[in-house]
């Protein structure tokens, strides 16, 4: 049963799927923005006939062939994790995860297969115009398929629109409509593919930035900095507009994930947003779990509750008060949430006793207890809490998810000011000349990557312990396998997503170093 | 006036021109995708990674009545 199922296991199933997902979304925001800025460059080239436009689009097409190639499919191991290693979980979640993964099936089969063989096999076959839509296509299809993804993991921080059906153990949706447009979702799904287009745009930058410092392609490289430079500014600004509402959105969904990554124990009105901090050991425990405490930090006054509710009269609860309660703020402890949680599950259980029994009168009270709203929302909202132990347990890891969120926020500012500056300089006429800027716009290359992937383990590690928000803990979620057969899959991985990874940076080394084709 | 081929003759022969007069990067990102896709289809997910509750059991009630009993027995 699960109260004794191995630690390790957990622990090591959750090690196996972030490496599977840190690769899989090493491969996927490249797909996603380098496929409109390639459509940017094709559509300039259709408009004017200029053919170094065309070349420029068909050389940024071939890196994007590349990775597209090396990264498809990569997904589908999560999907086997899924049935595998986290099958209770799968079964609970029933159809929310198979509706919008079936969507995303479908459109990443039409749009993205059929007219990536376009842009690819038509440039002599297919009429310009025909080309260029199937561009488009194939840029707004990759982007329409990173929406359901985003849309079923959303649902994981935010459940909605769905009720449980205690005779098939499996949540049903009643309203497609509010899982896609769950608060989270909308907010996820802008901040997402902004990340993308933003990553994207560095890469292009960067590459461009090596032919200038080796002076080569000088108007292939120039072009491409304009389109990444406009690009990614703009990118970077929805970056930072959608970060701040989504900070709103898990501010109000998920207040425990907003005050762990603003490491706020006490909360207050007039709370201060912490710029820069570090983190040490401390003596402070919440709810019997010791938790770090800042050695230094500085802190803008009033800016978390001006940020979060516009005013600085505004009160943010802290760790204390969401985990301890605060009757104050009416705000529920997380023991008066465990003992609701186990209210719920006892009427699960006397479900199954009633339906074994044959008490058929009983059975059907008990499933409109289900269906009735103020027992989901006062009850059936908080099962997950019925398998903690402690309150602490309901504390993520306030390290991880502060400095994850904290080096996130920085790196996007300095985005900003990396395409800025491309645009001044390009704009001046001395971009060429200026080498410290190619060179750090050069080196810059891997920090998107950081960025993005801190993103995901901010979302995924600030919503600890649970794999749906305050419904399923992991460990929960868990199936009961070999902790062996999880670590060996783990060591397949490594070495299978590795050798990928080699592969497409090696093939692609190679296919910038020799240039576009003449 | 000689007639165009079917659609279908038309759609083969775009691929198969394409997949012929591919550059050799293409080649090689195709040998790279089937070598993965068997890795991942004949032998991860035929070995490793079997959906474990249509392995264990014959119908949804079956795993119904399984997920239910980890939901509630526990302490």
């Amino acid at each position: 049963m699960i109260d004794n199922i191995d630690l390790s296991l957990v622990n090591w199933s959750r090690a196996q799927f972030a490496l599977t997902a840190i690769y899989h979304w090493l491969f996927v925001p490249l797909t996603l923005g380098l496929s409109f800025i390639i459509a940017f460059m094709e559509t300039i080239y259709f408009k004017t006939g200029n053919e170094e436009w065309k070349r420029m689009t068909r050389f940024w097409m071939t890196l994007f062939g590349i990775n597209f190639a090396i990264g498809v499919a990569t997904g589908i191991i999560l999907e086997f994790e899924f049935g595998t290693n986290w099958s209770n979980y799968s079964w609970f979640v029933g159809d929310i995860f198979g509706a919008p993964l079936a969507v995303e099936g479908i459109l990443a089969f039409f749009l993205e297969s059929t007219f990536v063989a376009v842009m690819f096999f038509g440039w002599e076959k297919v009429s310009r115009k025909f080309h260029l839509i199937s561009t488009w296509l194939v840029a707004v299809g990759a982007s329409l398929s990173a929406l359901w993804i985003l849309v079923a993991n959303s649902w994981m921080e935010n459940p909605v629109g769905m009720i449980f059906n205690p005779e098939t153990a499996r949540n049903e949706m009643i309203s497609f409509w509010a899982v896609l447009f769950n608060d989270v979702a909308v907010d996820k799904f802008l901040h997402t593919i902004s990340s993308g287009f933003l990553l994207a745009s560095v890469f292009v930058l960067s590459i461009s930035s090596w032919y200038l410092i080796k002076r080569r392609e000088e108007i292939l490289a120039k072009r491409s900095i304009l389109i990444a430079g406009v690009f990614g500014l703009l990118s970077s600004l929805l970056l930072a507009y959608t970060g701040d509402t989504s900070a709103r959105t898990i501010a109000r969904v998920q207040p425990v994930k907003f005050a762990a990554f603003e490491a706020l124990y006490t909360g207050g009105e007039n709370a201060g947003l912490v710029a820069v901090g570090l983190l040490k050991d401390s003596d402070k425990t919440i709810g019997g779990k010791t938790v770090k405490d800042f050695s230094f930090r500085i802190e803008i006054p009033g800016f978390l509750s001006v940020m979060t509710g516009g005013s600085r009269d505004v009160f943010v609860p802290g760790l204390n008060d969401l985990i301890m309660g605060n009757s104050d703020k009416g705000l529920l402890s997380v023991t008066e949430k465990m003992e609701r949680g186990k209210y719920a599950r006892q009427v699960l259980t006397d479900y199954k006793n009633a339906r074994a029994a044959n008490e058929v009168e009983k059975v059907e009270t008990i499933r409109e207890m289900f269906r009735d709203e103020g027992f989901r929302e006062n009850y059936f909202r908080y099962f997950g809490y019925a398998f903690l132990k402690t309150p602490g347990e309901a504390i993520p890891s306030v390290p991880v998810a502060f400095y994850s969120f904290h080096l996130m926020v920085l790196l996007g500012f300095f985005f900003i000011l990396l395409f800025s500056v491309a645009l001044w300089l390009l704009f001046r006429g001395t971009l060429s000349k200026s080498r410290w800027y190619l060179w750090i716009a050069l080196f810059s290359l891997p920090l998107p990557y950081i960025a993005s992937e801190l993103g995901w383990v901010l979302t995924e590690m600030g919503r600890q312990p649970w794999i749906i928000q305050d419904l399923m803990p992991v460990s929960a979620a868990v199936s009961q396998i070999g902790t062996g057969s999880v670590i060996t899959t783990f060591i397949l991985f490594t070495v299978l997503f590795t050798l990928l990874l080699v592969a497409e940076v090696s093939i692609m080394v190679r296919q910038i170093k020799s240039g576009p084709k003449h | 006036m000689k007639s165009q081929p079917s659609i279908f003759i038309r759609v083969f022969r775009f691929y198969y021109d394409g997949f012929r007069s591919m550059s050799w990067w293409g080649k090689k990102v195709w040998i790279i995708i089937l070598i993965k896709l068997f890795i991942m289809f004949a032998i991860l997910k035929l070995f490793f990674f079997p959906d474990l509750l249509r392995k264990n059991y014959d119908t949804d009630k079956q795993r119904s009545e399984y997920v239910l009993d980890q939901l509630i027995n526990s302490k």
